[in-house]
């Protein structure tokens, strides 16, 4: 789609760099990531700072002209190793074989970071099915059929950290947007219960919760100029995976906003406009 | 599902939904944000009132505005795309800002071919204005290192842009204010550097003789520009600082410059800002260097971004805003119309915290109208003061025009049609190269009746 520039040097198709041009971090240890939704606003922040640390990269999306930008700029920011795959990630029959082409291109896995998700239309959701059955597809079957795959993977080599972006829409449904919540709310219980079942096997199941974060998801929303900086949360983000966090909100703040939410009794909560 | 942010009620009870940086005038204005080089003109669909690519709003007038259309902002698309180490190329899409460029290549040993005072503009806005440095004799203008970009057209159509090809539109697109068309990606060529240190020295001057005297001998000097006070009078008039820098030779550390920490906390009260308080300000600054010549190694980011340390310094003004007045004059008249310009605003009364004034080489610009030409450039910021200011931009303006030289279109809110006509007369053959679905507010001021929408 995108013009290309007319140097012998290929700038959009990035696939395996090996090289370490100057300036870059030299990183004897990369860690092998695969990201799912890897052009997400939140996804993207993190990859940023994983290609600065030189680690060797792995990106799913659905969008080819996207994927080609964020690999690209992972590669020109230090990853020690790109490679990319374009799919539709709402397509579960195809996912053993991708996530067995992505694991052979890195050589092996230490974390995998999921973020794909849809918003969807709440009103939209409310009159027909097919738009609730969109929204709980990408963000709960589709990365239920990834994990599945990915949590056995791991188990059986007793390694690995498999971070999800769930949301702090999740822990109470809200009529403003409780079709989305539910479908995160379902992801989270499906977490925790992995967690319960595969952190044993030295295997870490991180439950990502971010907040309200200025991304193409949120843009134009009542008051989204306020939301949280998508740098400042990846940079947390990245952070918790490093310390193998079970739980993370991010911002913090919303530990303990929802721990307020959650304990209002229903007989008041079902009156509020939230 | 995204509805654009809608601004009916921002104007009514609060700031306009995008400010340029001098804050006046304030428009109405619907903003996208553009994250992938393909949304646009995708992006377009339903929209009517045009449209116009911004990225950061440091341009200080309407340059970057367009009153009740869409400002497509750029700044979400800021993904660098490639660096070659042993050319210094840099590839990158338009929404970067120079800041993140520096935070890339100051630790691989690279530096901007061009700076300006600000590292917060985005690499489109700076091909846009075709914006000059401190180097400009030596460099030229910041489209002179920038080999070949991708501009796109409402109709679709992904122009592939350099000398070579399309050379009409890379030249009309350097420095054509974003009217003809979208640029999604750029090449920068990057200079090295090993250090982060500038060589610098300060030479205290008073009049425009002592000026050139300095300037000529200092020519080897890469980077040079002078503060000058312009409300002293008399033995005091045209006094100000020569400051000289050049890249440090000594190999240093070349790690990423820290995030600033000072916001200027809110907007200040119009009283604050009168004739006064500029006066103690400017004596302040002039006697900050004591002595007569000063020679420091000092960081690149004081030096290169002083103003850069204090975001949002331009609340300083208040919430009525500030113009900037910035002409360039060819050296036939450089010194006479400083002087006159220099006396007329002296004699307005009207206060300004920071003239600049520098000397613009001879290195072509590419862009068709690009604002630098072999001569004085000169800069000051005034505060909007009703029934004062809007007079004297308008026989500065003229002044300008008489001496030969030209306003810088970035920073300008003020002038007329037939100003810009006088001072751009190839604005014709530009015109030619504008997107039809494209346009900004000062494109319609100064077009006037003619503009073509
Ligand atoms: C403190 C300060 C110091 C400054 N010092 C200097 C200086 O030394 N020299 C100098 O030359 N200038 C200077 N400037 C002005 C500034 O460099 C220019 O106005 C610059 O163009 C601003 O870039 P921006 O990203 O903020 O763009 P904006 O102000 O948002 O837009 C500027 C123009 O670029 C166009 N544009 C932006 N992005 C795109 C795109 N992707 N495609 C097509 N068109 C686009 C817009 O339509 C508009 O016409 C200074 C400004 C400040 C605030
Ligand atoms: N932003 C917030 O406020 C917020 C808050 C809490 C939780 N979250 C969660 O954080 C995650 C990332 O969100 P974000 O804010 O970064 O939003 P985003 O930029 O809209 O990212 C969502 C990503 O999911 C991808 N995606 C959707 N369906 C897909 C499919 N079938 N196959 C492959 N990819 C698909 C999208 O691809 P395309 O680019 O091709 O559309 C997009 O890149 C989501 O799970 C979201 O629910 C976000």
């Amino acid at each position: 789609m995108s013009t290309q520039p007319s140097s012998n040097e290929p700038v959009l198709a990035v696939r395996r760099t090996a090289d370490n041009e100057m300036g870059n971090i030299l990183n004897l240890h990369p860690r092998r990531i695969l990201v799912l939704g890897a052009t997400s606003g939140i996804a993207e922040s993190c990859i940023r700072l994983w290609a600065e640390r030189g680690e060797n990269l792995y990106l799913v999306a659905r969008n080819a002209d996207k994927l080609a930008a964020v690999a690209a700029d992972a590669r020109t920011r230090g990853a020690n190793y790109v490679d990319f795959a374009v799919a539709d990630l709402d397509k579960t029959a195809s996912h053993p074989e991708l996530l067995a082409h992505a694991i052979n291109s890195l050589a092996g896995l230490d974390i995998a970071y999921l973020a794909l998700g849809v918003l969807g239309e709440q009103p939209k959701a409310e009159r027909t099915f097919d738009e609730a059955g969109q929204i709980l597809h990408t963000n709960y079957v589709a990365p239920i059929s990834l994990l599945t795959w990915l949590a056995n993977y791991c188990a059986q080599r007793h390694s690995g950290t498999l971070a999800v972006l769930s949301s702090v829409a999740g822990d109470r449904g809200r009529k403003s947007n409780y079709v989305y919540g539910s479908s995160k709310a379902g992801l989270s219980a499906f977490l925790a219960g992995l967690r319960n079942r595969i952190d044993r096997e030295g295997v870490t199941v991180m439950t990502i919760k971010p907040g309200p974060v200025k991304t193409a998801m949120t843009h134009g929303m009542k008051g989204s100029e306020k939301f949280a900086d998508v740098d400042k949360v990846a940079a947390t983000i990245v952070k918790a995976i490093d310390n193998k966090q079970d739980v993370v909100y991010v911002p913090g703040i919303w530990r303990i906003i929802m721990g307020v939410i959650k304990v209002i009794p229903e007989r008041t909560f079902k009156k509020l406009n939230l | 599902m995204a509805t654009p942010t809608t601004t009916e009620e921002a104007t009514k009870s609060g700031p306009a939904p995008f400010e340029s940086w001098g804050r006046y005038p304030a428009y109405n204005a619907t903003v996208l944000p553009m994250h992938w080089q393909g949304d646009y003109p995708g992006m377009l669909d339903g929209i009517h009132g045009g449209a116009l690519a911004v990225g950061m709003g440091r341009s200080y007038g309407d340059v970057c505005l367009l009153k009740d259309g869409t400002l497509l902002q750029t700044t979400s698309m800021n993904r660098l795309l490639a660096f070659d180490p042993n050319s210094g190329v840099l590839t990158a899409e338009a929404g970067i800002t120079l800041a993140q460029i520096l935070d890339f290549a100051v630790p691989r040993g690279f530096f901007l071919p061009v700076s300006p005072g600000t590292k917060y503009v985005t690499l489109g806005g700076a091909i846009a204005n075709d914006i000059h440095g401190k180097n400009h004799e030596a460099a030229g203008s910041f489209g002179n290192h920038v080999p070949q970009f991708e501009l796109v057209r409402s109709n679709g159509n992904r122009m592939l842009c350099s000398s070579r090809e399309n050379p009409d539109y890379y030249a009309a697109t350097i420095g054509g204010m974003g009217l003809t068309g979208v640029i999604t990606w750029a090449q920068l060529r990057l200079k090295p550097i090993v250090s982060r240190k500038i060589d610098y020295e300060g030479i205290q001057f008073h009049g425009i003789d002592e000026f050139l005297a300095i300037k000529k001998q200092y020519s080897h000097v890469e980077y040079t520009v002078a503060w000058v006070d312009c409300l002293s009078t008399g033995k005091n008039f045209a006094r100000g600082i020569f400051m000289l820098g050049d890249h440090s030779k000594e190999p240093g550390e070349l790690k990423i410059s820290p995030k600033p920490k000072l916001v200027f906390p809110i907007e200040a009260p119009g009283f604050m800002l009168n004739k006064f308080s500029i006066a103690a300000f400017n004596t302040v600054f002039f006697h900050k260097q004591m002595k007569a010549h000063v020679k420091t190694v000092q960081d690149y980011e004081p030096f290169f971004y002083p103003l850069d340390a204090v975001q949002k310094w331009n609340r300083m003004y208040g919430k009525n805003g500030l113009v900037q007045f910035q002409f360039a004059i060819p050296w036939e008249h450089a010194k006479e119309g400083t002087i006159a310009i220099l006396s007329e605003i002296a004699k307005s009364g009207l206060a300004s915290f920071l003239a600049v004034l520098k000397t613009f080489g001879d290195v072509p610009s590419f862009g068709l109208m690009s604002f630098p030409l072999s001569g004085f450039m000169f800069a000051l910021d005034f505060p909007i003061k009703e029934g004062v200011t809007f007079p004297l931009m308008q026989r500065l303006g003229d002044m300008t025009r008489e001496f030969g030289g030209r306003l810088y279109s970035a920073k300008d809110a003020c002038m007329t049609s037939d100003q810009f006509k006088a001072f751009y007369p190839q604005w014709e053959r530009f015109a030619r190269y504008k997107d039809p679905a494209i346009t900004s507010s000062f494109w319609e001021r100064v077009m006037g009746q003619e503009g073509d929408r």
